[in-house]
């Protein structure tokens, strides 16, 4: 595809792009609209971190891309297949080895280094969007710095269920300022988000909107004193690699409904195997 | 034993082949040509050209063909191609008052100047099937006769001369561009027409027959559509002057809307205003409908809560390329999130079966 220039975009998109990126490194949690462009994939699909990872990958990269914390989900596989196209850049599935990583729905369970890039997919980046639809509206909210709302609605989750009835997209506060949406991660993730050595970037393509979180920003996950945020997953060791620690997917294995619960990430479930490590359900 | 799913590439590959075989159909029946649906399904290039905002009809013939006639896939694929394709400059603006008109007509004039002409419409048309066509027909011929010399005057102007319709003041402000500025709130006029002109034509349908219906309603007429062929310039600074660099076929259309007059303005018509590429004249009216209810704040009048009324609302959902990739991108794994909502929901179905059997107990 000698047609296209290097990761597809042109360089005076690309340059938009990285402008943007690098007001939101200077604003962490804020929403930096940019002039998001149609890609040849559909809104919704991760065009925004599409969008992000063009701007950032350089030749010498190594790139990797993730889907539900696998590398072999077809989205995760048509967007790596994307780059190493346009850019013929080097691709992995180890996290320890990538560059730029990709991401969509997790965080790596492995701690990421300095000079890292991890790339979130963002659908809906505003977090008060579903307590107001107005981006007019919203936005003033951010400037206010009027997060009121939000908190009464936690509130009347914990009244009515006992518990803040949010399991994925749990908000949190970056540096005391803004509040941000960490994209659609499961809330067992949000702890991995503040103090990362890695550059954070999160790419919404459709809603036009860039946000980040440079190395060791402080984020908090909203809560209450009486009601602390708990970071939560499904009560099993994983079946193949055993791990305790890790976020588990949940697989119907037969017709009466058996199930059997494994790392939702792909490369730290066999790096683990590969160490010997076994789980009940590893033959 | 579980093993887990691996061959997401195979898959996607295979997946490939199996659609550009469906795509080509039964091989015993001719393929397609390019030519064939620019010049027979024209109205669908048409539509391709206006949502996808790239005038090429041979391009957007291509991309109605790779999508198996899908108008909304087609559209996609112009609007993808479009966006890598560097910009040389802007066009002067076009002179829609010189077009050469295909079709021009009048819902307020039962004549005047330059005339009605019908052109080439479904209008009057029965909508009785053809079986003739689904045999090897003739080529139609229809008559024809040279063209009236001179410009047409737009029907707005003649209300304008009495005063009885809005001014529509010369602006030369440089409009804001769409697709290099992200869309922000409020809006103005320019910008507007702009996202509603590659709008999808049956969001924008919707809106408009919302408003006839008493929803943000604003009495439309249609003082005139016409729709025809201009020329498009281009300054050249080297040159000094501006040439001619091609033709383009559009559909424009002005309402003439009824108005009582509100705290700011004194009675009298207001005006709505649709241009769109190529023959797309469902589309051009339905824009004009919704760009005079968008209007209200600038005309004083009561905001009533309509949907078309609500710029917000309507520009930031009228784009059909972001609202499918949104819709279909449920398809996508989401097994992360669901996995986490299941946790959730069994922990709280636990609590309230424990709540229950406390309160049975006592």
């Amino acid at each position: 595809m000698t047609e296209y220039n290097f990761a597809y975009l042109d360089e005076q998109t690309k340059r938009m792009i990285r402008r943007t990126i690098l007001k939101g490194l200077a604003i962490p949690g804020y929403q930096v609209p940019f002039a998001s462009r149609e890609m040849p994939m559909p809104y919704g699909w991760g065009t925004g971190g599409v969008q992000v990872s063009a701007a950032v990958l350089t030749p010498k990269d190594t790139f990797k891309v993730i889907d539900q914390g696998a590398d072999d989900t077809t989205n995760a596989v048509s967007i790596r297949t994307f780059f190493q196209r346009t850019a013929g850049v080097a691709t992995t599935t180890s996290t320890s080895n990538a560059t730029v990583i990709q991401t969509r729905h997790r965080i790596p369970e492995d701690a990421l280094n300095e000079g890292q890039i991890l790339v979130y997919q963002v659908p809906i980046p505003e977090p008060l969007r579903f307590l107001e639809p107005r981006e007019s509206e919203t936005r003033k909210m951010h400037s206010l710095e009027e997060y009121g709302l939000m908190h009464v609605k936690l509130y009347e989750d914990i009244s009515r269920h006992g518990h803040i009835a949010t399991s994925y997209a749990y908000p949190v506060k970056v540096e005391g300022r803004y509040v941000m949406d960490p994209s659609p991660i499961p809330k067992f993730d949000n702890p991995k988000l503040g103090g990362m050595a890695a550059i954070q970037l999160f790419g919404a393509g459709r809603e036009q909107r860039i946000y980040a979180l440079p190395p060791y920003t402080q984020v908090v996950s909203l809560d209450f004193e009486d009601h602390p945020f708990e970071a939560s997953k499904a009560d099993h060791p994983c079946g193949m690699c055993g791990a305790t620690d890790s976020y588990l997917d949940e697989l119907i294995i037969d017709d009466a409904g058996g199930r059997m619960f494994v790392c939702s990430d792909t490369d730290y479930c066999e790096v683990r195997q590969a160490a010997g490590h076994k789980g009940k359900d590893a033959a | 034993m579980y093993v887990a799913v691996k061959g997401g590439e195979r898959a996607i590959e295979n997946a490939h082949a199996w659609l550009a075989e469906e795509r080509r159909g039964n091989t015993d029946i001719a393929e397609l040509s390019i030519a064939q649906i620019r010049e027979q399904l024209s109205l669908a290039v048409n539509r391709v050209m206006a949502e996808g905002s790239l005038y090429d009809l041979d391009l957007a013939a291509l991309a109605i063909k790779q999508a198996r006639g899908d108008l909304i896939e087609a559209i996609f694929l112009i609007r993808a191609y479009r966006t890598t394709l560097p910009r040389f400059g802007a066009s002067e603006p076009v002179d829609t008052g010189i077009m050469a008109c295909d079709r021009r007509i009048s819902a307020t004039f039962k004549d005047l100047p330059g005339g009605q002409v019908l052109g080439p419409t479904f209008d009057y048309t029965h909508r009785l099937l053809d079986f003739k066509l689904a045999a090897d027909g003739e080529a139609p011929k229809a008559l024809s006769r040279d063209a009236e010399p001179g410009n047409v005057l737009h029907v707005t102007e003649f209300l304008n001369r009495e005063g009885l319709i809005e001014e529509a003041p010369h602006d030369d402000t440089p409009p804001p561009d769409l697709t290099r500025k992200p869309l922000e709130m409020p809006a103005d006029r320019a910008l507007r027409l702009q996202a509603l002109t590659r709008a999808d034509e049956g969001f924008t349908l919707g809106l408009a027959y919302s408003t006839q219906r008493g929803y943000g309603r604003n009495h439309a007429f249609v003082g005139e559509l016409r729709i025809g062929s201009v020329p498009v310039e281009m300054y050249i600074p080297e040159l000094g002057f501006a040439v001619e660099i091609g033709e383009v076929t559009l559909t424009e259309c002005e309402t003439v809307n009824q108005f009582i007059g509100s705290k700011t303005e004194p009675p009298q018509f207001t005006r709505g205003y649709g241009l769109v590429f190529g023959q797309t004249e469902r589309k051009a009216i339905s824009m004009a409908l919704v760009d005079r209810a968008l209007r209200w704040e600038e005309l004083g009048e009561d905001n009533v809560g309509a949907p078309a009324q609500d710029a917000e609302f309507v520009l930031y959902h009228a784009d059909n390329i972001q609202a499918t990739g949104f819709l279909e991108h449920i398809k996508l794994p989401h097994y992360v999130d669901f996995q986490s909502e299941l946790e959730l929901v069994r922990k709280l179905r636990r609590e309230a079966g424990a709540e229950q059997m406390r309160e049975a107990v006592e």
